[in-house]
């Protein structure tokens, strides 16, 4: 009973940066709302100008689900993703905030997961993690398996952040905890994600974990060349330095 | 304390250890000597360990892919019905 009180005056604007996303993004808010049928959230769209016309696509949500529940902030072109969780951010009404990506591999269905969890612990952010028992990965080859498990033991041992998944971006945030967090991080990628944990760790915020699935990516294809992993190296130096 | 520090801090203690071994000759000196070398290929030998193991136990889903296939017919067949263009990718 505590806890439907609780959930009933929490607000939870979840941020989700898109480029070229127009089917992913609708089948995407579709699950949402599904799966979170009685909370308080609001749907946050930062699209960087996709020609593709999402934003067409989201206009089209907002008639469906109502413009208080889906709220589209565009940009007029690419400009990267730590700024774009700014930019959803400046716009969010909740008191926590949620990030996922668009591309549904990050699945709604998890989402009462890290609510329940944030209510039990009172944890400041909530982490999806793949690499814990219930969670897992799908549609990686072996080698992109080796080199997440190379670059998660490189970064364990380095920087022990407390966290068993370091680059996931499935996230919840107290909102005055993510403001704090995202204007020390200057990282790009999955640099960025690695660098927002990191430092809410050094910070002293209270973490807690939910295991998550990951699909990799249905339409489209998602990438990991070798300059992701010098930019992964240079990140960890950069974090083993400045944090 | 940045991070880096805590881990040179380590580093020190450890050959704080390490020279205290070599002045008080407990052990062989050849031996003393050839420590660092040890603590370095173990430290590589459990690096292996560690990416040898999570590789092995790499957690995979593969059940939810066609879950996700399913939600997806779903939400097609209902975002049609509303009015919206899922039609084209």
């Amino acid at each position: 009973m505590g806890n439907e009180q609780k959930e009933n005056s929490n607000k939870y604007s979840i941020i989700i940066p898109t480029y070229n996303e127009r089917l992913n993004i609708a089948l995407l808010v579709y699950l949402i709302f599904k799966h979170l049928p009685n909370v308080n959230f609001e749907i946050i769209v930062v699209d960087d100008g996709s020609p593709d016309g999402t934003q067409d696509i989201v206009k089209q949500l907002q008639s469906v689900y109502g413009e208080d529940r889906i709220l589209l902030r565009a940009r007029p072109k690419k400009l990267g993703l730590g700024t774009a969780y700014i930019h959803g951010l400046k716009h969010a009404s909740g008191n926590f905030v949620v990030i996922m990506d668009a591309d549904l591999s990050h699945h709604p269905k998890y989402l009462p997961n890290f609510i329940k969890k944030q209510m039990e612990t009172g944890a400041d952010i909530v982490t999806g993690t793949r690499y814990v028992k219930g969670g897992g990965v799908h549609g990686w080859n072996l080698m992109r398996k080796l080199t997440s498990r190379g670059a998660n033991v490189l970064a364990q041992t380095l920087l022990w952040p407390g966290v068993s998944d370091l680059t996931g971006s499935f996230r919840l945030y107290r909102k005055s905890v993510l403001e704090d967090v995202i204007g020390s991080c200057v990282s790009k990628g999955y640099v960025f994600q690695m660098e927002m944990i990191v430092r809410a760790t050094r910070k002293g915020y209270n973490i807690a974990e939910v295991p998550i699935t990951f699909v990799d990516r249905v339409y489209g294809s998602s990438k990991l060349g070798g300059s992701e992993i010098v930019e992964y190296l240079k990140g960890l130096v950069y974090l083993l330095l400045t944090t | 304390m940045k991070h880096i520090l805590k881990i040179l801090a380590l580093l020190v203690a450890i050959s704080a250890c390490w020279i205290g071994l070599l002045q008080a000759s407990v052990i062989p000196e050849s031996y003393t000597w050839l420590l660092p070398l040890y603590f370095i290929v173990s430290l590589g030998c459990y690096g292996v360990l560690m990416v040898g193991v999570g590789l092995m136990q790499f957690p995979t889903c593969p059940q939810e892919a066609l879950l996700l296939h399913q939600d997806i017919l779903e939400a097609k067949d209902f975002l049609k019905n509303k009015g919206v263009d899922v039609g084209s990718n």
